[in-house]
C-alpha cells in the first residue's frame, strides 16, 4: 500500500491525465480524442509509465496507402476529358491538361493500351478518341476508384481487396500512390497499473515551483508531486583536471608532508649539469645519441656556456677522483660537458640545488617532481617523455639506515606498509640500492625505484665540501598505471576525451 | 646491465658447495645482481654495470663462495716469469696501449669455449664500451712464433684471413663485407692507420679490435696454451679485461706466465693481478652507515667481499676489481657483506620546513580557475612536429630543434601550445561537443643569454570549441581570470596569420605582453580537419605570475 501511494505522489500531470482512459482504451488515438490531450503529451506519458510499470506499452507497424501528390484527377482521366472525336497535337494537349511530358507520355500508352484513342503519326503526332471511349467515360477503372477513396484519406493496407492491392500496385509504380509506415502505439495497464485505478488520482498537483506558487503561496492545500528519483539522468561534462596533474598533486603533497623543499627547473640542460656533475663517465652509455634526446641541428649539437672555473673543478674529480680516491682515467673533454640535451632524469635539479646551498642551511631537503626525456620509440610500455619523482636529504649526520627510513616513510604514505631494499648500482650514488614494494592486492614485490648516498665525487665539487646526500626517486607513471589500470602506456598521453571525462580521480590511494 | 648464462655444475663446484637454488638466488641478489632464473643446468644473472668481473662464471661463483664464506678473503694468482715478449713499435695514437698474458694447461672443451667466447662478447659491449675502449683476442700459443709485434699499418697493406672466412680478405673488405667487422666499422671510420699484431714470421695475428686471423687466432677444443692480448685507449682498462679473462682461464685449470712488453728501451710485464692498497676509516664507514661496528667485524665483512687485509685500516683491493675509486665503495661493500635487510631503518629527528614551489602554487590555482569555468584539463607532450607547430598553423614559428629526433613526429620542441590543443581537437571529433580545454604546458625558445641556449616558459592555452562558439566565449575566459587576479587588461588588435584577421587580439598588462586572443583562422581549421569554429587564448603565465 505504501508503494502504491508513493507511486501516486511521483506522477506526472500528464501521466495522473491518462490513466483513467486506460480502463477504456488502449490505442494513442483513442486516448487523445477521448482526454482532449495531444498525440505527443499522450505518448510521452505512456511511455513514463511503462518506466514505472504501470502499463505495458505495445509498439506495432502499420502500413497505409496514401495519395503521393494533391492532384484531384488521375492523369488518364483528365486526358480524356481534354480530347474529342477530331485530331488534337501533343501540344495542344499539353497546354490544356498542364500535364508534364512524362506523365502525358504515360496516359497515351496507357490509353492507347485499352484501345481507347487512335494516334496519328502522319507529320506530327496526333490523337483522337475512338469510339469505344465513350463506354470508359462513364465507368470507372479500379485505379480510379482507389484513387478516389484514398482522396478521402489514407488507407491500411490490410483493409485493402484484391482488386484494390493490384490497383495500388499499378499506381505506385507510377508515383501517384505511396506506401506510408506508421507506429502504432497502444497501452495495457498492468496489475500495478489496475490497482492504481482504484485508487484516488488527484490530477491538480505541482510540478515545478515557480515565483508565482511561492509568492502567492499557492502550494498550501496542494500536492506537490514526487519524482522518480530512480530514473537516470542525462551526463553533464564537467570542468577537471588531467588525472596525470591529479597525480603529481597527490605524490606532491606525500613529500610537503615529510617537510621537503619543492625544486623547479628547466627541461633543456647541458651534459655538464645533467652527466658530468653527476659523475657519469664520459663514455658512459646513456650520454649516446640512441638514448639521449640531444637539441642541435642537423647532427650538429647545440652547446651551452659552463663557467670556466665548474669546468674545472669536474674535469679534474673525472680525471683524477676525490682526496687519494681515483677517478675514470682517461682525459675528461670540456666540448662534451657542454651538449645540450633534454634532461634524463630529474636528478639534475637535486645537482642544480647542491651547488647553490650554503651550509649553514643544513639540514635540507629538496624533491622534484618532472619530465624527463629519454630517446625511445613509442610503444605501449616505451615513452620518450614521462615524469620522474624524486627527493634529497643534504645532512651532515644522514647515514644509510635514515635513508631506509626516510624511504619506508614515503612508501607507507604512498600506500604500501612493507619495502625491501637490495643493492644495486647508479653512477652517483654509493651505497646504491632498488626499491621493491609489497603490493598488497597482487600479492607481489614491485620495483618502484632506485636509492642511494650521493658519492663525494658528486657532493664535493658541488657544495664545497663533503657532506652525505640521501637520494631516492622513481618514475610518476609506475604508480599511475598501477592506479589507474591502464596497460598501454600512450593512453596516458593520448587526450582521449572521453577518457579524461569519466576516469576516476585520484582519490585515495591502496 | 648485461645478461649472462651460467652453467650450474660448473658453478657449484667454483663455490665449492653444494647450495640450493635458493641459496644460489639469494647470494646473487644479496651481492646486487639480478637472478633471472635457474633452469636445469642454466643459471641466468643480469649483472649490473660496476661489476664486470662477475660477468664470468668464474667470478660470479668466487664472488659468491666468498659471501657466504666458502672460500673467502683475497684470491692470489701466481703468475710464472716467462720468455714470452711483444715488441711495441709505432703503436696507432688512438689505439696505443697493450697488455697480454699466456695461459697454459687450462682444459677448454666446447662448453668453456662458449664461456670465453661469452665472457669476451659480454665484456666487449659494456665495460670496453662496445669496443670503443678496448678489444679482447685469444690465440693459440703453439701457432705464434716470438716475438710478437704490436704496430700499425695503412689499410691498405692489410690482408689476412679474418676468422670464418675462407679467403684472405683486406681491411677494408674486412669492415664492409665481416660481420663483426660491419659491426664496430664505426670504431675505425677517422683512422687512417689500422692496428695490427704480427708474429715473428711476420705472420698477421689480428687486427685489433675487430677481428683475428683464422690461421692463427681461432681457439680449439684441445687447445691447451693460450696467448691472450687486449688493447685500447686506456690502459688501466684494459689491464682489468685482461685480468678478468685470465682469472677465468685459471679456474678451467690454466696456470699464467707473464709476457714483457717493451717500447724503446721501456719493459713492463703483464698480467698483474698485486692487488692495489686502499686506506680506510672505520668511522667514516659507521657514520655512513649508521653503524657501530668495531675492527673485528668490518674484517669479516671485507673478507667476504673478497678483500684481504693489510693492517687494521688498509685493506687489499682484488685486481679484478674495476669499481673501487674511493672508500665510499669499500662502505658499500661493507653493507653488501652486513647485508641490507639487517639494516634497521630509523628516520633521523632532523627538523625542516617544507616549501611549495611558488610558480607551481600559481599553476595550480590557474587550473582551478580553469576548472570552474567548466573547462577541461589536457596534457600533450612538449616534443612536437614542425610540420604541426608552424606549417599547418599558417606562420613562421622558430621552434628549438631535435639533433638526433627519432621521426618527423616529434622533431622540435613546442614554441606554442594553441596548435597541440587543436591537434588534441582534431583527434576527438567522435567524442562529445562542446570541447572546452585548457593546457598548462613549457614552450621553449632560443635564447642566446641563457646556460643552455634555450629559454623556457610556462603557459596557458585554452581553447572553446562548438557550434556557435564565438569570440566572445573565450573573452569571457580571459576576463573571468584577469578579474580573479584582480589585473586590469589592455586589448590591441593584432596581425596573425593563424587567426581571422578583426577576430585576433593581443593582451598586455602593467605594460607587459602577456596572450593572444582570437577565434582560428578556417584555412587553419581545414589543416586539423576541424568542421567546427575554434576561439583560444595563450597566455605567458611565467609573465603573469612575475607581474601579479
Amino acid at each position: 500500500m505504501e508503494d502504491l501511494k508513493r507511486i501516486i505522489d511521483s506522477l506526472h500531470p500528464l501521466e495522473r491525465k491518462v490513466i483513467p482512459f486506460l480502463e477504456k482504451y488502449s490505442t494513442t488515438e483513442e486516448i487523445s480524442k477521448n482526454s482532449g490531450m495531444l498525440d505527443l503529451e499522450v505518448i510521452r506519458a505512456l511511455q513514463w509509465l511503462q518506466n514505472k510499470n504501470i502499463v505495458s506499452i505495445e509498439t506495432k507497424e502499420i502500413k497505409f496507402a496514401s495519395l503521393t501528390g494533391k492532384a484531384e484527377r488521375l492523369p488518364e482521366r483528365i486526358v480524356m476529358q481534354n480530347l474529342d472525336k477530331n485530331y488534337k497535337t501533343l501540344d495542344e494537349l499539353r497546354k490544356k491538361t498542364n500535364l508534364t511530358n512524362q506523365e502525358l507520355n504515360a496516359c497515351i500508352g496507357l490509353l492507347k493500351k485499352e484501345n481507347l484513342i487512335e494516334i496519328s503519326r502522319d507529320k506530327t503526332l496526333r490523337i483522337k478518341l475512338n469510339k469505344n471511349s465513350d463506354k470508359w467515360s462513364a465507368e470507372k477503372t479500379p485505379e480510379e476508384k482507389l484513387f478516389e477513396n484514398l482522396k478521402k484519406g489514407k488507407i491500411a493496407f490490410e483493409k485493402l481487396n484484391a482488386e484494390e492491392k493490384n490497383a495500388f500496385g499499378n499506381l505506385h509504380r507510377r508515383g501517384i500512390v505511396t506506401e506510408e509506415k506508421i507506429k502504432k502505439i497502444s497501452a495495457k495497464l498492468t496489475e500495478i497499473g489496475k490497482r492504481l485505478l482504484k485508487e484516488k488520482i488527484e490530477t491538480d498537483v505541482i510540478d515545478h515551483l515557480t515565483p508565482e506558487i511561492l509568492r502567492e503561496k499557492l502550494w498550501i492545500n496542494k500536492k506537490i508531486r514526487g519524482y522518480d528519483i530512480k530514473a537516470s539522468v542525462p551526463k553533464i561534462q564537467r570542468g577537471r583536471r588531467h588525472f596525470v596533474d591529479q597525480t603529481i598533486e597527490y605524490v606532491k603533497k606525500i613529500w610537503l608532508d615529510l617537510g621537503f623543499i619543492e625544486l623547479q627547473g628547466n627541461i633543456v640542460q647541458t651534459s655538464f649539469w645533467n652527466m658530468d656533475a653527476l659523475f657519469i663517465p664520459q663514455d658512459h652509455s646513456a650520454r649516446e645519441m640512441q638514448d639521449t634526446f640531444f637539441l642541435g641541428n642537423k647532427g650538429e649539437i647545440l652547446r651551452g656556456k659552463i663557467p670556466a672555473d665548474m669546468l674545472e673543478s669536474i674535469r679534474k674529480v673525472h680525471e683524477n677522483g676525490i682526496g687519494s680516491g681515483r677517478g675514470w682515467g682517461g682525459r675528461w673533454k670540456s666540448e662534451t660537458a657542454k651538449e645540450v640535451l633534454l634532461r634524463t632524469h630529474t636528478t639534475v635539479l637535486s645537482a642544480l640545488a647542491l651547488s647553490k646551498l650554503k651550509k649553514e642551511n643544513l639540514p635540507a631537503k629538496f624533491f622534484s617532481i618532472g619530465k624527463v626525456y629519454r630517446n625511445e620509440a613509442l610503444d605501449w610500455k616505451h615513452l620518450f617523455e614521462f615524469y620522474q619523482v624524486e627527493g634529497i636529504v643534504v645532512d651532515p649526520k644522514a647515514n644509510l639506515r635514515n635513508l631506509i627510513g626516510y624511504l619506508k616513510e614515503f612508501y607507507r604514505k604512498m600506500g604500501f606498509e612493507k619495502i625491501r631494499v637490495k643493492p644495486s648500482f647508479f653512477p652517483y650514488t654509493s651505497p646504491s640500492m632498488e626499491i621493491a614494494v609489497w603490493h598488497s592486492k597482487k600479492k607481489e614485490w614491485i620495483e618502484v625505484g632506485g636509492a642511494g648516498i650521493f658519492r663525494p665525487e658528486v657532493t664535493k665539487p658541488l657544495l664545497g665540501f663533503e657532506c652525505p646526500v640521501l637520494a631516492w626517486g622513481q618514475g610518476l607513471e609506475r604508480i599511475l598505471v598501477d592506479y589507474y589500470k591502464i596497460k598501454d602506456l600512450r593512453e596516458i598521453y593520448s587526450n582521449d576525451l572521453k577518457m579524461l571525462r569519466e576516469i576516476k580521480e585520484f582519490a585515495k590511494w591502496q | 646491465m648485461a645478461v649472462i648464462n651460467v652453467n650450474k655444475e660448473e658453478f657449484l663446484h667454483l663455490v665449492g658447495k653444494k647450495i640450493s637454488n635458493k641459496e644460489i638466488e639469494d647470494a646473487v641478489n644479496a651481492l646486487g645482481m639480478d637472478l633471472e632464473k635457474i633452469e636445469g643446468n642454466e643459471i641466468t644473472v643480469d649483472i649490473t654495470a660496476n661489476r664486470p668481473d662477475l660477468l664470468s662464471q668464474s667470478g660470479l661463483a668466487g664472488a659468491v663462495s666468498s659471501f657466504l664464506d666458502i672460500k673467502k678473503g683475497l684470491r692470489k694468482y701466481e703468475v710464472r716469469k716467462s720468455k714470452y715478449a711483444v715488441n711495441i713499435e709505432n703503436a696507432f695514437g688512438r689505439w696505443p696501449y697493450v697488455a697480454c698474458a699466456v695461459v697454459k694447461g687450462a682444459i677448454l672443451d666446447d662448453e668453456r669455449i662458449k664461456e670465453i667466447i661469452q665472457l669476451q662478447e659480454k665484456l666487449g659491449a659494456t665495460f670496453l664500451r662496445n669496443r670503443k675502449k678496448g678489444g679482447i683476442g685469444l690465440y693459440p700459443l703453439k701457432n705464434i712464433k716470438f716475438p710478437v709485434r704490436y704496430t700499425c699499418e695503412t689499410p691498405e697493406k692489410i690482408k689476412f684471413r679474418p676468422l670464418g672466412f675462407s679467403k684472405p680478405a683486406t681491411a677494408f673488405e674486412i669492415l664492409e663485407t665481416h660481420s663483426t667487422g660491419r659491426e664496430y666499422a664505426d670504431i675505425m671510420s677517422s683512422w687512417e692507420k689500422f692496428p695490427v699484431f704480427l708474429d715473428a714470421a711476420e705472420k698477421i695475428m689480428s687486427m685489433p679490435p675487430i677481428i683475428n686471423s683464422e690461421d692463427m687466432g681461432r681457439v680449439m677444443e684441445d687447445t691447451r696454451e693460450v696467448f691472450i692480448e687486449t688493447t685500447g685507449t686506456d690502459f688501466r682498462t684494459i689491464n682489468y679485461a685482461l685480468n678478468i679473462v685470465v682469472s677465468s682461464l685459471v679456474d678451467m685449470g690454466g696456470k699464467v706466465y707473464s709476457v714483457k712488453l717493451l717500447k724503446g728501451k721501456k719493459t713492463i710485464e703483464t698480467p698483474d693481478f698485486n692487488p692495489e692498497e686502499m686506506k680506510f676509516d672505520i668511522n667514516y664507514i659507521n657514520r655512513l652507515l649508521g653503524l657501530n661496528m668495531n675492527e673485528a667485524v668490518l674484517r669479516k665483512l671485507f673478507l667476504r667481499m673478497g678483500y684481504g687485509i693489510k693492517n687494521k685500516n688498509t685493506v687489499l683491493v682484488p685486481a679484478l676489481r674495476t669499481d673501487i675509486m674511493h672508500q665510499t665503495d669499500l662502505a658499500e661493500d661493507a653493507a653488501v657483506a652486513y647485508g641490507y635487510e639487517n639494516l634497521k631503518e630509523e628516520i633521523p629527528e632532523v627538523f625542516t620546513i617544507a616549501e611549495e614551489n611558488k610558480l607551481e602554487i600559481f599553476k595550480k590555482k590557474i587550473a582551478e580557475i580553469m576548472c570552474g569555468l567548466g573547462l577541461l584539463e589536457v596534457h600533450s607532450y612538449n616534443l612536437t612536429s614542425r610540420i604541426n607547430q608552424a606549417e599547418k598553423m599558417h606562420t613562421a614559428v622558430k621552434c628549438v630543434e631535435l639533433a638526433n629526433a627519432i621521426n618527423e613526429e616529434y622533431n622540435v620542441l613546442r614554441a606554442w601550445v594553441i596548435p597541440s590543443l587543436l591537434n588534441i581537437l582534431s583527434g576527438n571529433k567522435h567524442n562529445e561537443y562542446p570541447q572546452n580545454l585548457f593546457e598548462i604546458g613549457d614552450v621553449f625558445k632560443y635564447n642566446d643569454s641563457r646556460e643552455s641556449g634555450v629559454e623556457e616558459f610556462v603557459r596557458l592555452g585554452v581553447c572553446k570549441c562548438h557550434n556557435g562558439v564565438s569570440f566572445t566565449d573565450i573573452k569571457q575566459v580571459l576576463d573571468s581570470l584577469m578579474h580573479a587576479l584582480d589585473l586590469n587588461y589592455e586589448i590591441k588588435d593584432a596581425e596573425h596569420n593563424s587567426f581571422i584577421p578583426g577576430r585576433v587580439g593581443r593582451i598586455s598588462a602593467r605594460g607587459t605582453d602577456i596572450a593572444y586572443i582570437g577565434e582560428i583562422h578556417p584555412q587553419v581549421l581545414s589543416e586539423f580537419n576541424l568542421e567546427l569554429p575554434v576561439v583560444v587564448l595563450e597566455l605567458n603565465l611565467s609573465e603573469l605570475f612575475r607581474i601579479v
